[in-house]
């Protein structure tokens, strides 16, 4: 058994948290949490150049072509650094869309500028409150236009490109959903600006009205493209909630080993001791869900959706855990906006509900456990 | 990344699948399976004789202890190769329970401490089952504060004179042999004033009363000592360094990887898939999927968890502090599982005879369950040892760490 990461592997992971450390400290993200730029330019023109936005494109398409193993490393590390880019909407679900549903002509035009930064991408699924559901897709696609509103799109103000879900048909079944590319900056779309719990990374309404769109992928597979797109997602995100919840993890450890009360570390207290050990419990056991998430992804196995699921919640319950409680081991100081424990905060609940919340991968668990015990 | 024997593991785990095979009881592989915790027994047979008599099977074909040296009735295994075999043995591993302190512990101890005639008289039938061990540690003055212990040994001649009382002694209504932490020193402070002994349970003095459990079960004892002899020899380490002969001894109490620890997941994921609300199936009910949801991921996080273990000794590396999660974790959520099931069971719930669900299973598991979360470590023990040694953090502040033991006060209200 090697339920692991190869030692190269682990070299690029290293590699990333020291190119991140050194590119993106607390002050980076903090520059686009207080509205200073959308993102972080400067980083993703780094991120391309070390080669870790094309890292699971082929080469053919202008990547590296390693794969999806290397991308979870570098998503631990883009998590850990709370990186303020359109990473995950880019590389997690625009280019993972393409890779699964694109023509040739598709991936050549937009992978190559994904890998090089020239290109940012994202997913236009939601149509306002409510999880992933082929229902309530109201967006509709007559001809090869577009119109509809969806929202909240991921980096939507800044994206070049989105894969949008649409109904193309009226039978009432998944099957009416299909994908589309759209080109954001062709026209046809009015893009606002949202307010949301994590603006380091932003969310915006794209209003589509006669937006001239192409098929992504066959007519009517849009639904079961999407639930690709999502349990790969699902992995990768995962990734970056445990890096995330290591990290509040590592704060509240440092602090708790620093802060003096009551004339001793308050990390000799049992209530703080114990809290820090249930964080490092569950951020144990998210990071071995993730693993066989990893696995499952890096082979395309059959057990892909289950393991994208448990990845997917262990990993949501592990980040909110952590940040939460990292705050509650600072005390007063953690509740400021000088430490950075409430951008682990913020990170850690948006990034819970953008693939859909934990009750909807709850449900999508048990169905899928349910369906593999039947069989 | 891959689940993958190496070829030397896949021909481990092939001749060990065959052995076990064309040997193992397979009579009681039914009852065996369907155990849970609360509920290990077998219908018309005596599980101590039938362990008994497996473990002695395994012995004469060298499949005992296997990570244990030839010499002292063991295998000479390699770690990863006693996790295949623990994969391959299954329910059959259950046999196993009541030589776990044993083989787990005593031998272990025996090993790093006894003198060398006495590792070759005393470890050969303790791995074949032959002899059965118990560990002599909590007292009811002393459980998670083990050095807070008061049994006596005191120099006569060449003997020690042992007088106290000993409690939480699993399995010592059927042991042979002991090994017994003492206080041969009040007068200084409590860790360093302890020696450690091995002694004959038959020895004139000892005695045994089972503990009756809340549960209505008796697998502990408290063990009495008046007057009990046993010889210098006999003694394991120096005189007043038993505090740290004990640590050999718990490092070694770290479940054993790869055999996995019971959370209930299993039991309460089929008994919801079979089972009928007024709406509907209660596998299709939305809350009833959070929960399982909530378990299902526990489960499998502990069980990639013991897989990280196993490939770092696959690779000849020491496993990560990891694995000390494990009873944490699954101690409090079999006892969770157990109430959820009573619950979707309604006012029936409370049945827990022949006419209850599953004939009384999830009701044994919650009698049973809270004593999962104080053996070998209690839930805050746990989290101490996650907290020190994973996370770094300082120890409690001990007000009695300098203090002579004669010294500490011993109750907490005048």
């Amino acid at each position: 058994m090697n339920f692991d990461f190869s030692d190269d592997q682990k070299q690029l992971r290293d590699q990333a948290r020291k190119f991140l450390a050194e590119k993106c400290p607390p002050k980076a993200v903090r520059a686009v949490l207080d509205g200073k730029a959308p993102y972080d330019r400067e980083l993703w023109k780094g991120l391309a150049e070390m080669g870790f936005l094309g890292v699971a494109i082929p080469e053919q398409f202008g990547g590296a072509g390693a794969g999806h193993l290397e991308l979870c490393v570098i998503a631990e590390e883009m998590g850990r650094a709370l990186a303020p880019v359109p990473f995950s909407s880019t590389v997690y679900l625009a280019a993972e869309a393409l890779l699964i549903a694109g023509s040739d002509a598709q991936k050549s035009k937009w992978l190559p500028k994904i890998a090089s930064g020239e290109a940012i991408g994202t997913l236009a699924l939601f149509e306002g409150t409510g999880n992933p559901s082929a229902k309530a897709v109201k967006l509709s696609a007559n001809g090869g236009m577009l119109n509809g509103v969806k929202k909240p799109v991921a980096d939507g103000a800044i994206a070049d490109f989105a894969v949008v879900a649409a109904r193309s048909g009226a039978s009432g079944r998944e099957s009416d959903i299909s994908l589309f590319l759209a080109d954001l900056k062709g026209g046809g779309v009015e893009i606002k600006e949202l307010t949301n719990l994590d603006p380091t990374r932003g969310q915006a309404e794209l209003a589509f009205k006669n937006c001239k769109a192409e098929p992504l992928g066959a007519a009517g597979e849009g639904w079961s493209i999407l639930t690709q797109v999502l349990d790969r997602a699902a992995v990768l995100t995962a990734f970056e909630q445990v890096g995330g919840a290591d990290r509040a993890l590592e704060m509240g450890r440092d602090y708790a080993l620093d802060r003096i009360a009551f004339g001793r570390p308050i990390g000799s207290f049992q209530a703080v001791k114990h809290m820090l050990a249930d964080m490092y419990v569950s951020a144990t056991l998210a990071r071995s869900n993730c693993y066989y998430g990893a696995w499952a992804l890096s082979t395309n196995a059959g057990e892909l959706p289950e393991a994208a699921a448990a990845a997917r919640i262990s990993a949501t319950q592990a980040f909110q855990h952590c940040a939460k409680n990292n705050i509650q081991v600072h005390g007063g100081m953690g509740f400021t906006w000088e430490f950075d424990c409430h951008m682990y905060y913020r990170r850690a609940n948006a990034v819970a509900l953008g693939l859909g919340s934990l009750s909807y991968w709850e449900d999508a668990l048990i169905e899928r456990m349910r369906k593999k015990n039947a069989a | 990344m891959n689940f993958d024997d190496t070829p030397q593991e896949a021909a481990f785990r092939a001749e060990a699948k065959a052995w076990i095979g064309a040997n193992a009881p397979k009579q009681y592989e039914d009852e065996l399976r369907q155990s849970s915790l609360g509920r290990v027994r077998l219908e018309g047979a005596d599980i101590l004789q039938v362990a008994k008599a497996w473990q002695k099977k395994k012995a004469e074909a060298g499949w005992a202890c296997l990570h244990w040296p030839r010499e002292y009735g063991g295998r000479g295994a390699s770690p990863i190769e006693r996790v295949i075999w623990q994969q391959e043995e299954g329910p059959f591993g259950k046999l196993s329970g009541v030589f776990i302190i044993g083989h787990g512990m005593c031998g272990p101890t025996m090993m790093a401490f006894a003198a060398e005639h006495h590792k070759r008289k005393y470890l050969p039938p303790l791995a074949s089952g032959e002899k059965v061990w118990c560990q002599l540690f909590s007292e009811p003055a002393g459980g998670s504060d083990v050095a807070g212990l008061r049994t006596r040994a005191e120099k006569s001649g060449d003997d020690w004179i042992i007088n106290g009382q000993k409690i939480w002694t699993t399995g010592a209504h059927y042991s042979d042999y002991g090994i017994l932490l003492t206080r041969t020193d009040p007068n200084v402070p409590k860790h360093k004033g302890l020696t450690m002994f091995f002694l004959d349970m038959k020895s004139p003095g000892v005695e045994v009363r089972p503990i009756h459990q809340a549960n209505g079960q008796s697998e502990f004892n408290e063990v009495y000592f008046t007057d009990v002899t046993i010889p210098d020899s006999q003694r394991l380490g120096n005189v007043n360094d038993g505090w740290n002969v004990s640590l050999t001894t718990l490092m070694n109490e770290r479940m054993s990887i790869g055999a996995g620890v019971a959370t209930g997941f299993p039991e309460i994921f089929e008994f919801c898939s079979g089972l009928m609300l007024d709406d509907g199936p209660a596998i299709e009910d939305r809350a009833v999927r959070s929960k399982l949801a909530n378990w299902a991921v526990k489960a499998s996080g502990l069980k990639y968890t013991s897989f990280r273990a196993i490939s770092a000794l696959s690779k000849g590396e020491r496993p990560g502090p990891e694995n000390s999660i494990g009873k944490l974790v699954a101690g409090s959520m079999i006892q969770d599982v157990a109430t959820y099931a009573l619950d979707l069971q309604g006012a029936a719930g409370v049945l827990s005879g022949p006419e209850a669900e599953l004939a009384g299973k999830f009701q044994a598991m919650l009698l049973r369950a809270p004593g999962t979360r104080v053996e070998g470590g209690t839930d805050e023990i746990m989290r101490n040892i996650v907290a020190e040694r994973v996370l770094g953090l300082p120890g409690d502040i001990r007000v009695d760490k300098d203090v002579p033991f004669n010294q500490i006060p011993t109750r907490g209200r005048a």
